[in-house]
């Protein structure tokens, strides 16, 4: 059948996310990025002179830094940074109540279906509108037990004794060029704690929702769990269709104490103009585990390498992926894995799905330094094929020293054979449905990872793309 | 408040150094060489001058040790002393049952017998071919213009004066036993350019083994190499360069290009086991329906060695193969690198592409380095790639010592058959066997 059916069936799950309300700004910034642009932000949220000098000093490496395309896709240059604006808001306060959040930001998150879901199996929910955190609310009970559950700039203003000391440590600032960016100019995203041995039942979810066209959302994460304690948060994130491109660069850390776990969930759908370029990287003490699920639908190019850096004994570094390329989209995932300490061990999944005209990457990076023993690592990379003229790469690297470790690597691209359709078409399928269901199957035993909520959701997702995607 | 934010663009910073050569290393022309081909050699002599050196910020070097790489007053190395012992050796380390045995030394043909040669066949030095069949060696000298990092190499080994094989078999010639050639190469700060070229028209089959050896040990030589394999129509090909040179200064590139047309099939293997700094480059380009290419490598990487290899599955027509399989065993500090990538072009439907790279580490010291790379553009596909990096295990070790063997023969005998597994997907059983005496004898040196 013709790209334009596909293309079709495409739009129908965007939709979802494909509306957006009139722009009334209090506090816009402007188009293009300068001092100035930082010092506008830093004042409105009335910062610290060191977040300050930390902001100017990252704008600095920002525009010192090439971009990065002689490995990376040209399309980055169709990024134009002076044409974006850096900070938008309504001068809303993050509030506890819905009741109490602007009435056209509500709608959006109505929408979404985030109250909802919030009441149904969440611990706490963070909604971003643009810059800013329009809503955040965790349960009392995890409160009471000293769970902190904020917005970025809330964190570094009231906890300052937690969160100064990691923040910028897991990934610093000048580790890529987009990281020094959202150090400039970061905004909303979420701050979590979590004391020693607290063990945080339901997921915490945060929603980043760009509402204004020609934006740059620029959040920042910081999730520090102690010793022996457990978190499980989700990120989920849209934006409605522009005709020009928009922004969104995240920077990321999580920080494992010894015996800690974390898992962090995200489902990507950006509508198909958003540049989505994340920097995700965890720290994980001894014996800790960090868990990188990662699922990238939307987007024009996403370029994201969730890492784990295993810097104690027996840490345990994971990344699940699933990226689906349908047409004009570029999903360039993948993971990177630093074993710092003996016995570290990683494991990488990564399944991707090529539709019409799109193109997925795998890109990976292991890394195993001389005089540790007993390190593992294991990457699988599958590749699945869908119309003639899709596309799909893999680039791995792995590096390892030493005798006492063991790594493998394993990839294979495939496509949905013509036996098995015809099989499932004579047992009274259509051809459609076949081809959703063999979709369904290859990524099935990463979907089930996610929660089941989520789960649900993702294959509903998976058989809407894949409608009438067949030819 | 809107301002304009540039970001300086990527420049290859590149510091001026001393130069590899004063001057293009190729002797004078005595005139008898065609005219295209002294173009083609003062071209290829401007483009290495204003190519750059290699850095780390090209993927294509990524991981490489380029201080291996500065090259400094390198000069044609000028000829051998003693060629009858260096005869001598080569005749003792040949396969027995041969088509044909040249021998070069320092870029000079010093040794040549091609009585097992069948009829029809051209099996001549390329500078002699160069002056006799100058149109017939045009039509496939240095036509990939490809390249996997090695353009400065390529472009100098084009700008020199070379020694090796024009190979030519023409339609259904056909030959088992393979033509040997032998390359020594000495003197210090001595660079060599062995160039081979290999044509197998309609139904012809050719097979090559070539020897790469330094005259002496010690001395820092250059060899800049240069392999093209044309298999036509239903062809085939055997390719095997076996890198024994000096441990102790002996740096090694060789460029392959290897066109494999319809219904062909090439073989060709990388045996490394000496030099310093060895530079692989392998690019397989499967143009036609039915072209099969099988690209091998064993490697047996010691002391402070480092072996960089990167090919290319180039699937560029309907129903094509390849196989790739590379192994190494790495002791003392020794580092590899690999990297394959497999581009299977739009259009390129029904196209099954393997590579495996296999690491087995020996020491604590040593370094593997595996970037196995896909490309895929084509439909109805079958694609994997695979890399391990691991050591012996100690149950495979207690199974052989339980059957009386001592643990060091035991760990000699595992890694022997880790690497004979490339060299046993050859064809000839005397060359195999030769080509295991000889990874055989560097592991009793180790």
């Amino acid at each position: 059948m013709t790209n334009s059916a596909t293309l079709e069936a495409v739009s129908i799950d965007q939709d979802e996310g494909n509306f957006s309300y009139p722009e009334a700004y209090e506090h816009d910034a402007g188009y293009g990025l300068s001092e100035a642009t930082v010092d506008y932000i830093s004042d409105i949220k009335k910062e610290a002179d060191w977040i300050r000098a930390f902001r100017k000093k990252a704008l600095k490496v920002f525009f010192d830094k090439p971009m990065p395309t002689h490995w990376a896709s040209k399309d980055l240059e169709a990024i134009k940074f002076d044409k974006i604006r850096y900070y938008l808001s309504k001068g809303q306060k993050s509030t506890r109540s819905w009741d109490e959040v602007p009435d056209d930001v509500k709608q959006t998150f109505e929408r979404l279906g985030i109250p909802e879901k919030e009441r149904k199996y969440l611990s706490g929910v963070e909604a971003q509108f643009d810059s800013e955190a329009a809503y955040s609310n965790v349960k009392e009970e995890l409160e009471k037990e000293g769970v902190i559950f904020v917005n970025s700039t809330e964190g570094l203003r009231e906890h300052p004794e937690i969160f100064r000391k990691w923040f910028g440590k897991v990934i610093p600032t000048g580790d890529n060029k987009f990281s020094a960016l959202n150090s400039a100019v970061f905004s909303g995203g979420s701050f979590i704690y979590v004391p020693p041995g607290v063990k945080v039942a339901h997921p915490l979810q945060a929603y980043f929702r760009i509402n204004a066209e020609n934006f740059g959302q620029f959040e920042r994460t910081l999730i520090i769990v102690d010793e022996g304690a457990e978190v499980t948060y989700m990120e989920g994130c849209t934006a409605p269709k522009f005709e020009t491109a928009t922004l969104h660069s995240a920077v990321v850390e999580l920080v494992a104490m010894k015996d800690a776990k974390i898992q962090y969930i995200t489902v990507q759908n950006w509508s198909n103009n958003v540049f989505n370029l994340v920097t995700k990287r965890g720290m994980a003490h001894e014996n800790a585990e960090i868990r990188w699920i990662d699922c990238n639908i939307g987007s024009r190019l996403t370029m994201k390498y969730p890492g784990v850096i295993m810097k104690g004994r027996k840490a345990r570094g994971e990344v699940i992926s699933i990226a689906l390329a349908n047409d004009g989209q570029h999903q360039d995932t993948g993971a990177k894995m630093v074993h710092a300490a003996d016995e570290t061990t990683s494991n990488i999944v990564a399944k991707s799905i090529s539709v019409g005209k799109g193109r997925s990457t795998y890109r990976g990076q292991v890394h195993i330094p001389k005089h540790l023993k007993g390190c593992k690592n294991n990457t699988e990379c599958d590749a699945l094929l869908i119309n003639s003229s899709s596309r799909t790469d893999t680039y791995p690297a792995i590096t390892v020293k030493g005798n006492q470790h063991s790594t493998q690597h394993e990839a294979s691209v495939s496509q949905v054979s013509e036996d098995q359709i015809f099989y499932m078409k004579q047992r009274g399928l259509s051809e459609a449905e076949a081809m959703s269901l063999s979709v369904n199957g290859f990524v099935n035993d990463l979907v089930r990872e996610f929660p089941m909520e989520y789960s649900v959701e993702l294959k509903r997702l998976i058989d809407m793309e894949m409608e009438d995607s067949v030819g | 408040m809107s301002t304009t934010l540039s970001s300086p663009s990527e420049f290859m910073t590149q510091k001026q150094t001393a130069a590899w050569f004063a001057a293009p290393p190729a002797s004078q022309s005595d005139g008898t060489l065609p005219e295209w081909y002294v173009s083609l050699q003062k071209q290829a002599w401007q483009r290495f001058l204003e190519l750059p050196e290699p850095t780390r910020k090209n993927e294509e070097w990524r991981f490489a040790d380029l201080k291996k790489v500065r090259f400094t007053e390198l000069v044609p190395a000028s000829p051998a002393d003693d060629s009858e012992s260096l005869v001598k050796r080569a005749k003792e380390s040949r396969v027995d049952a041969f088509a044909a045995h040249f021998v070069f030394a320092n870029n000079r043909l010093v040794h040549a017998e091609t009585d097992g040669l069948p009829e029809g066949a051209l099996c001549l030095p390329i500078n002699e071919a160069l002056a006799k069949h100058g149109d017939l060696v045009r039509e496939h000298f240095l036509q990939e213009k490809a390249d996997l990092g090695g353009k400065k190499f390529a472009a100098l080994h084009a700008s020199a004066t070379l020694s090796g094989l024009f190979v030519h078999f023409p339609e259904n010639c056909v030959c088992e036993n393979p033509v040997v050639v032998h390359h020594f190469s000495g003197g210090d700060m001595a660079a060599t350019f062995p160039h081979t070229l290999v044509v197998a028209k309609d139904n012809a089959s050719v097979s090559v083994m070539e020897t790469f050896e330094s005259i002496a040990e010690g001395e820092q030589s250059l060899a800049v190499g240069m392999v093209d394999l044309d298999a036509v129509n239903g062809a085939r090909i055997q390719y095997v360069a076996l890198q024994n040179a000096s441990e102790s200064g002996a740096k090694h590139v060789q460029l392959n290009s290897t066109r494999v047309g319809r219904d062909s099939s090439v073989k060709s293997a990388c045996i490394n086991l000496g030099a310093a700094w060895v530079r692989n480059e392998s690019i397989n380009r499967m143009v036609e329906t039915g072209a099969d290419s099988r690209i091998l490598s064993a490697n047996l990487a010691s002391g402070i060695q480092e072996y960089d290899q990167r090919t290319l599955q180039s699937h560029e027509a309907q129903h094509t193969t390849s196989d790739l399989l590379f192994k190494n065993a790495l002791y003392g500090d020794s580092r590899t690198i690999f990297a394959g990538l497999i581009d299977v072009h739009p259009g390129a439907h029904h196209t099954d592409s393997f590579q495996t790279c296999r690491n087995l580490l020996g020491s604590d010291t040593a370094e593997a380095n595996a970037m196995p790379g896909l490309e895929i553009n084509a439909d109805q596909v079958k694609c994997s790639h695979g890399s391990t990096s691991g050591q012996i295990s100690d149950e495979e070790i207690f199974y052989l010592q339980a059957r009386g063997i001592p643990a060091e023969t035991a760990r000699r005998m595992i890694s022997l058959g880790f690497l004979n597994e490339s060299i046993q997907k050859l064809d000839g059983e005397e060359l195999k066997e030769n080509l295991f005496e000889q990874v055989k004898r560097k592991f009793t040196s180790l």
